[in-house]
């Protein structure tokens, strides 16, 4: 015993004189250095979102003052004859709001609809040919957005859809079916990705204690799903929003038939208006604020898209 | 009054066979068994929420093995006692009772009653976000119990609370079933939890499950 405790110390000594310090100094330069490129290469996209915005703003503001630098009532003409305001006494442009509200809140509500049933047969059961649906509900995401317009177009040439084209080609239902079948899919991963969330227990234990399977949905799980349902709505809003490939290939650039508000940037923008697009940009950029709000406050904490 | 004969399960690679367990009426039945070794997936098949490759649940005198687990009549408490968020305390005790649609007066006795027995008369109006442990329990077995089953099954029900709160539980459970005579079908890893519960126990072995009579019995095999 008493041969081996000198025998420990002396390995002891032996391991912490030859312990190797790592350079502490070089440690924290290199984790300095780690968070610096994070940063740098994260801050970048943020400041090219942001200064996006702000060159927007920026070109209404610079707009707004020369009008009212060479009016008589400046105060006035800020209010009235600045560009947004300008854009929005053109009543083609209203008319383009007005239809860009309705059609939007159409879309948002059917892709709702239609989202709710999909994202809970996707998250809860399995079935055969799941993995294929899950798919087939990922190409309105993946595909080129003239390709989803120009595929409605030719969809109505055949019947049964073909009797009804003269009603929706070129009409309005062509703008909102249009929204719809893009936004939708968003609404659907949102949804399924809601479902995914809320415990599968809670719709057992409701089955269990005597509900059917439509009594633990809509008492159980529906409440649960309400935030998640905000956003899949908010979402498929702002999808829609901001179509604008298969509007103008299915639904067309009509004005004050067929024109929503990215229709109006777009012959704006043509007609060599660029402060009428700037403005209606303006105004779509405050409606997608908006939402982004309305999403944040009642949405879901995590956006899955 | 719950009688498992022969049943046998297999979902992927887990395998159950010849799972047969009976407990008479009114007595507390203990399941014990690993994590992992299919306690839960017995519990689901007694429920229904799970089928059965063969052999045949009754409850009382009726075959229940192809029934829909709503008509069962069985109270069920999960181990994560997956409240509903949305719904208050108060909610909670109502629901099995909301869902056949009994007249409101009834729900309003049948909470009061089983608020008083849970010690939770001050938590009605409060969401599960808030609730301890064992309060979140009360409310789960509340809501169990409700509809006056004719079993009630737990899982676990002690698993995920402090020793202080688990004795508080084990005293409550022991009252309810006191004062409410319910079959009970109680599965568990914890043996000295099983002692003190069981009428009779049970324990699962290499995907078998063995009778081990009384806790007094199997305290003379050991």
């Amino acid at each position: 015993m008493t041969n081996t405790a000198p025998h420990h110390e002396s390995s002891g000594s032996d391991w912490n004189s030859k312990f190797v310090s790592p350079n502490v100094g070089q440690i924290v330069l290199s984790n300095r250095l780690f968070y610096s490129c994070m940063m740098v290469i994260g801050g970048t996209y943020v400041l090219l979102i942001l200064s996006m915005l702000l060159a927007d703003a920026w070109y209404v503001v610079e707009k707004t003052a020369v009008v009212a630098s060479e009016s008589a009532e400046p105060w006035n003409a800020i209010v009235y004859e600045n560009p947004i305001s300008v854009a929005l006494a053109d009543h083609r442009i209203r008319y383009s709001v007005w239809l860009s509200l309705v059609s939007c809140t159409l879309s948002a509500v059917l892709s709702v609809i239609v989202a709710v049933p999909i994202g809970y047969l996707l998250s809860r059961h399995n079935f055969p040919g799941k993995r294929l649906l899950d798919a087939v509900l990922d190409i309105p995401i993946v595909l080129p957005p003239l390709v989803v317009g120009l595929s409605l177009l030719i969809l109505f040439q055949f019947k049964p859809f073909a009797f009804l084209a003269r009603d929706v080609v070129y009409q309005i239902p062509a703008v909102v079916l249009a929204q719809f079948s893009v936004a939708c899919a968003f609404a659907v991963r949102m949804m399924k990705s809601t479902f995914d969330h809320i415990n599968p227990r809670c719709e057992q234990v409701a089955i269990a204690l005597g509900s059917s399977r439509s009594q633990a949905f809509g008492w159980v799980v529906l409440p649960e799903a309400t935030p998640g349902i905000m956003t899949a709505f908010t979402l498929a809003w702002a999808r829609s929003l901001g179509e604008f490939g298969p509007l103008l290939i299915f639904a067309g650039a009509t004005r004050m038939k067929t024109e929503v508000l990215s229709t109006t940037v777009f012959l704006e923008m043509n007609v060599g208006n660029i402060e009428g697009a700037v403005a209606v940009s303006m105004i779509m950029v405050g409606a997608a604020v908006t939402v982004l709000i309305i999403t944040r406050l009642y949405g879901t904490r995590e956006v899955v898209i | 009054m719950i009688h498992l004969e022969n049943i046998c399960i297999s979902t992927g690679n887990f395998r159950l066979t010849n799972v047969s367990l009976a407990i008479p009426s009114g007595a507390c039945g203990v399941l014990m068994g690993r994590t992992g070794s299919g306690k839960t997936t017995i519990l689901e098949c007694i429920l229904g929420l799970r089928p059965v490759t063969s052999g045949s649940i009754r409850i009382g005198e009726t075959d229940v093995t192809l029934f829909n687990p709503a008509v069962r009549g069985i109270g069920y408490v999960p181990q994560d006692v997956a409240l509903f968020s949305r719904m208050t305390v108060r909610d909670h005790l109502a629901f099995a009772l909301e869902i056949r649609r009994a007249a409101k007066k009834q729900i309003a006795e049948r909470v009061e009653e089983l608020s008083s027995l849970l010690g939770i008369t001050h938590l009605l109006n409060r969401r599960p976000a808030g609730l301890s442990g064992g309060e979140a329990q009360r409310v789960a077995l509340g809501r169990a119990l409700s509809f006056r089953p004719h079993v009630l099954c737990l899982d676990e029900p002690l698993s995920a609370l402090d020793s202080d709160t688990r004795e508080e539980m084990c005293e409550l459970l022991e009252n309810v079933r006191r004062q409410t005579h319910v079959t009970t079908l109680h599965v568990t890893h914890n043996l000295n939890e099983a002692e003190r519960l069981a009428d009779c126990l049970f324990r699962i072995e290499d995907g078998k499950v063995v009778s081990i009579g009384t806790p007094a019995d199997s305290r003379a095999m050991n």
